[in-house]
């Protein structure tokens, strides 16, 4: 069992403040990802858990029990560098031994375990290389290996996939996630990219300047985001945002008159909005929400200024009359062409979403 | 195999060696925590650092107030000035025969090593980068070249004073060759031989200047008359009966190079053993300055249709100037320093002719029977002062540099 | 005739496609001369150091140890020089001479005791052999003649001690110095550094008074760590080890520390191997410094038993005028070994010293 939690902790660096007051339980056995744009603290606060960095401020509790001064070493942590920081000098089974022969286990117990991990990573025709020997999926193996080894309770990753080309994340991605559902350790992994945190995650932490903006199911993160900028985030292609003004606030629905015309309503909480009317909203709604309509009886009408043809799927980008750009994905293939003006319906109202313009707060959905 | 199994001996012996060295400091470090370590890590240097570098520099300050022979500081009485006052107080600079004699001794030494360092610094800078020039060409076996010139850098000052000596003694190397060669020349030009080789040689040299020469003058080459000139003009110089006794030398009279103080002599000897010991250094940073130039430059300059010599002031020059401030900082220091090659070569004589300053120093305060140690401390800090001064420059040049 | 232009061309050609130009051939003529320079006063001096003491008084300049041939008397007593009697009508004979008589010497035939006759000494040459006498070198290491004369095997010893302790010592506890100022965050690091990059500008020789001072007060004067200790913290070894461990990235370090390596199990283990580079430039730096020392060993070690070879080599100069043969070959000792190491790690230490721009 090794559960994780943290406790108001903060960071500075000198007077600079990077963390600010972050609260997380993980419970045993979860992959939590900590996803957020780069300057965010997500590397921060991964350090902090792994006892590389001090903490200024708050508790890091693992099995219910303060680390907060206790050496990386004594916390019984594994980590994955962003740059597998293989030692280079050292083959590869002396790297994954190194760790072991430093906790003075026997001889025999270091060989069993790095002969299993290495078979479990298939790296076992690589054992006497340098880590310049290898490619770049192969140093990723050693470094997990090295991390495997160490039979630790909690695996950190730190973005362990930026190094890599695209096939090759996608299938270590696979990999990873294999590893924990055979390990059933719990894992916290850090990356930028919010495709691998909805692919690989239990939960989801997304960070932004060192605040915990929502932490939360993959799915829950899409469809129900917190904040402005956690809908923006997550998702692919990116939410499209309009701007408007609440025009009225009956219970269970706020109308938005939007500054591109029209008038739509979204399904909200009861109280949500009340009193808000005249106040500057955002709508958002996902491009594969959008359906294509008449030119008169859409919610609004957008010019083409651009139609993307994958084939399976179609992106079309224009502007609304209010200058707003905006996308559109349609399954399948489509017949509209670049300047042709065309209306749009914007999706049910329980899929749309309504931000506070100036604090970014959503406007919360029925549950 | 073996290379291999001597290998892991090596690793086994290095991993013991770290864990049988890792008790004590890992108990130190649970002590007193892993940032802190970097203390203990810093420990030994310092202590050696403060002990043998910082600690003598306060202490030269305070010793050149004392006055006394003692080497213990205790029994050193403070004089004050006293001996900035002896070192200082002369007539005149120019001519230390007017000094007391630790003045006399100072200002000897600090005029030789100014002198020796006006001279030399130059002409090391300029050989060195003559020769870096030229193996930066296109030249074959660079690096072996490289290597050679710069071999003499590796010996140790003795061993260069040492074979010098031996080449520049009265009886040495250097007298037997010259012998020879003069006794050699004067029986060539009294033999038959000298008429027809001479002959030709300079009718060869001839030819070359003068069709040059004729090429210049006419828009018309005109090579048979510049040949049969030339021919003439060689045949006449050679047969003319005066020549032969024109270029028999006078017999020759072994020189003492070390010790014969009329004609500058030990002073050339130890400028050029200096440079002989030291040019390879500075010409290995220039080549590498030079071989930092990047080629394409070059080769953008030769589309451009910069001619080579433009080249060479506008690309080269420019962009090796940092390298030669800090060659020409680095010799500086350096050639204010010399001791041991001229120490061991003449030992600052014939008389004081050159003797430097850091002998004088030296000779202050370890050597005869008056062990000058306030002396040799109030020279070391006007010595310093000087340093100090050149260093300084040297920052604001390039502080300068890089602002601008 | 020669424009600035043509010195230029001589200086910078870099380009020699096809045929050499007249600049090469000046370039190539150039770098001979040099070449002259620098290395037949030392291949001279090697072989020099073969002659005889009596070739060495002659002060013969040819380059090879000739010795004349020499024959024992009929009786055993001495030995007679052998010489080539060229007759006036081209034939030759090998001759003992036995003496002068005016113009004449007293020869007999080589082989041939009866009877001894006289030749007009311009007839004769001397019969010399090429023989490198090793004796120069055997006798003041191994032979008879070896403490009288130049405590060789000493001096070597001292000098190899002190090099390779200080040298040994001085990568540790620089390497030491350079990581903690590389690679921890702690308060006053950039002061430290600054102060020992400063340290590189205070030149060692206005120090020599009070750090004999403070060196005899530790009672290590005519002691050998009198030399070394002072030696080992060089401003110039940490400088040097700090820019290169700088480059080795933190994340390797905080992996260490993660598989549970103590500071200096990360130092020993992960730091040196990765700094070998570096170290080895070190190395060699402070092999030749300490190898060729000798101001300071001149200071501290005053009693023969100390001296090193440099101070022994001096010393000797200036005593034994008349032993050029043993001078001359404890030279060429004193240089072998720099010299191997120099022919064996030539490539590796140009280039590290002229990256380091250090000497």
């Amino acid at each position: 069992m090794a559960t994780l939690d943290l406790k108001s902790v903060t960071k500075s660096f000198g007077t600079a403040k990077v963390i600010h007051g972050i609260d997380l339980s993980i419970a045993h056995g979860e992959f939590i990802v900590f996803v957020g744009p780069s300057g965010c603290g997500k590397s921060t606060l991964l350090r902090m858990i792994a006892g590389l960095e001090d903490v200024s401020g708050g508790e890091i509790a693992i099995d219910g029990v303060s680390v907060n001064g206790v050496p990386a070493a004594e916390r019984g942590l594994a980590m994955v560098f962003q740059s597998y920081a293989l030692y280079p000098h050292m083959s590869v089974r002396q790297n994954l031994s190194f760790g072991l022969e430093n906790m003075k286990m026997p001889k025999a117990d270091i060989a069993r375990r790095v002969d299993d991990a290495a078979r479990m990573l298939r790296i076992e025709p690589l054992m006497e290389r340098r880590p310049g020997q290898l490619s770049g999926g192969q140093r990723q193996r050693v470094a997990i290996g090295r991390a495997v080894v160490r039979e630790p309770k909690i695996f950190l990753f730190d973005e362990p996939l930026s190094n890599l080309d695209a096939e090759l994340r996608v299938q270590m991605r696979v990999e990873i996630g294999n590893l924990h559902q055979r390990l059933g350790n719990t894992m916290i992994y850090v990356t930028h990219d919010q495709v691998e945190a909805m692919t690989m995650a239990d939960r989801i932490a997304v960070l932004k300047d060192g605040r915990l903006e929502q932490f939360g199911k993959p799915l829950d993160l899409y469809n129900r985001p917190a904040s402005l900028f956690v809908a923006g985030f997550i998702g692919s292609p990116r939410m499209n945002f309009l701007d408007g003004t609440v025009a009225e606030a009956a219970a269970g629905t706020v109308s938005v008159a939007l500054k591109a015309g029209g008038t739509v309503g979204v399904d909200c909480t009861p109280d949500a909005g009340q009193g808000d009317v005249g106040a500057a909203v955002k709508l958002g709604i996902r491009p594969e929400h959008i359906s294509v309509a008449g030119a008169s009886d859409g919610d609004v009408t957008m010019t083409v200024s651009l139609t993307e043809q994958l084939g399976g799927e179609s992106y079309l980008h224009g502007l609304v009359p209010s200058g707003e750009a905006l996308s559109v994905r349609l399954a399948g293939q489509t017949a509209v062409a670049r300047g042709d003006v065309i209306g749009l319906r914007l999706g049910a109202p329980d899929l749309r979403h309504v931000f506070d313009a100036a604090s970014g707060a959503v406007y919360p959905h029925l549950a | 195999m073996a290379a291999s199994s001597l290998n892991s001996w090596v690793a086994g012996a290095w991993k013991a060696l770290g864990d049988l060295l890792d008790g004590p400091f890992a108990a130190v470090q649970r002590h007193i925590g892993a940032h802190r370590m970097a203390y203990v890590f810093l420990l030994p240097n310092l202590l050696v650092f403060g002990l043998f570098s910082f600690w003598p520099m306060i202490l030269n300050f305070y010793i050149a107030f004392t006055g006394g022979q003692s080497v213990i500081l205790g029994e050193r009485p403070l004089v004050g000035f006293e001996n900035f006052r002896e070192l200082l107080d002369c007539p005149s600079y120019l001519d230390p025969k007017t000094c007391p004699v630790a003045g006399y001794s100072f200002w000897t030494g600090l005029w030789n090593t100014l002198f020796f360092a006006a001279v030399q610094v130059p002409i090391m800078i300029v050989v060195a980068l003559v020769t870096a020039l030229i193996l930066n060409r296109n030249i074959r076996g660079r690096g072996l070249w490289r290597a050679v010139y710069f071999y003499p850098v590796m010996l140790s000052p003795v061993v260069v004073a040492v074979i010098w000596d031996w080449i520049l003694k009265r009886r040495g190397i250097l007298n037997a060759v010259l012998d020879d060669a003069v006794t050699g020349w004067n029986g060539f030009v009294a033999s038959g031989w000298f008429a027809p080789v001479a002959g030709a040689v300079l009718a060869l040299v001839l030819y070359a200047g003068l069709s040059r020469l004729f090429c210049r003058l006419n828009a018309i080459c005109r090579l048979k008359w510049a040949g049969v000139l030339a021919i003439g003009l060689a045949a006449l110089a050679v047969l003319s009966p005066g020549t032969p006794a024109l270029l028999t030398l006078a017999e020759y009279r072994p020189v003492n190079w070390l010790i014969d103080q009329r004609a500058g002599w030990p002073m050339f000897w130890v400028i050029f053993v200096y440079t002989w010991g030291h040019l390879g250094f500075y010409m290995l940073i220039l080549l590498a300055g030079l071989q930092a130039i990047p080629r394409d430059l070059y080769e953008a300059a030769e589309m451009d249709g910069t001619s080579k010599s433009r080249a060479f002031w506008r690309i080269t020059l420019p962009l090796l100037m940092p390298t030669m401030i800090v060659v020409l900082v680095l010799s500086l220091i350096r050639a204010f320093q010399v001791f041991d090659e001229i120490y061991v070569l003449t030992g600052g004589g014939p008389g004081q002719a050159t003797k430097m300053i850091i002998q004088h120093i030296y000779e202050s305060a370890f050597i005869g029977d008056a062990k000058r140690y306030g002396i040799a401390a109030a020279s070391s800090v006007l010595v310093a002062a000087l340093l100090m001064v050149l260093t300084l420059m040297q920052l604001a040049i390039t502080r300068k540099r890089a602002g601008g | 005739m020669i424009g600035a232009g043509d010195v230029v061309t001589f200086l910078t050609r870099t380009r020699g496609r096809g045929r050499l130009h007249w600049s090469d051939w000046l370039a190539y003529g150039y770098l001979v001369a040099g070449l002259l320079i620098v290395v037949l006063p030392i291949v001279w001096m090697f072989l020099s150091s073969l002659k005889s003491p009596g070739a060495l008084v002659e002060n013969d300049p040819r380059i090879l140890p000739y010795e004349q041939i020499t024959v024992p008397a009929p009786d055993g007593s001495r030995t007679f020089g052998v010489q080539v009697w060229t007759r006036p009508d081209g034939t030759r004979l090998d001759v003992a001479v036995v003496g002068p008589r005016g113009l004449n010497a007293r020869v007999f035939e080589v082989g041939k005791p009866e009877p001894v006759f006289e030749v007009p000494r311009s007839q004769l040459a001397r019969k010399e052999i090429v023989s490198p006498r090793w004796e120069n070198y055997t006798e003041p290491t191994i032979g008879a003649t070896q403490s009288r004369t130049f405590n060789f095997l000493r001096y070597f010893w001292n000098s190899t001690f002190v090099t390779v302790v200080a040298t040994l010592l001085t990568l540790v506890v620089n390497a030491m110095a350079a990581f903690a100022l590389s690679k921890y965050r702690f308060r006053g690091r950039d002061a430290m550094a600054l102060v020992i990059v400063a340290t590189l500008l205070i030149p060692p020789t206005v120090i020599l008074v009070p750090l004999f001072m403070t060196v005899s007060k530790l009672g290590m004067l005519n002691s050998l760590w009198g030399v070394i200790i002072p030696a080992i913290a060089t401003p110039t070894g940490v400088f040097l080890l700090r820019q290169y461990m700088l480059t080795i990235p933190d994340e390797l370090l905080e992996a260490a520390r993660m598989d549970a390596a103590s500071e200096w199990k990360i130092f020993w283990r992960i730091m040196l191997p990765l700094s070998l580079p570096a170290l080895s430039v070190l190395a060699i730096l402070s092999v030749m410094w300490r190898w060729n020392d000798f101001m300071w060993p001149l200071i501290v070690l005053t009693q023969s038993e100390v001296f090193t070879l440099q101070l022994g080599l001096s010393t000797f100069k200036g005593e034994l005028n008349d032993n050029m043969h043993y001078l001359l070959a404890m030279t060429v000792l004193t240089l072998l070994p720099v010299t191997l190491v120099f022919v064996v790690l030539q490539k590796h230490i140009t280039t590290g010293i002229a990256n380091t721009g250090l000497k």
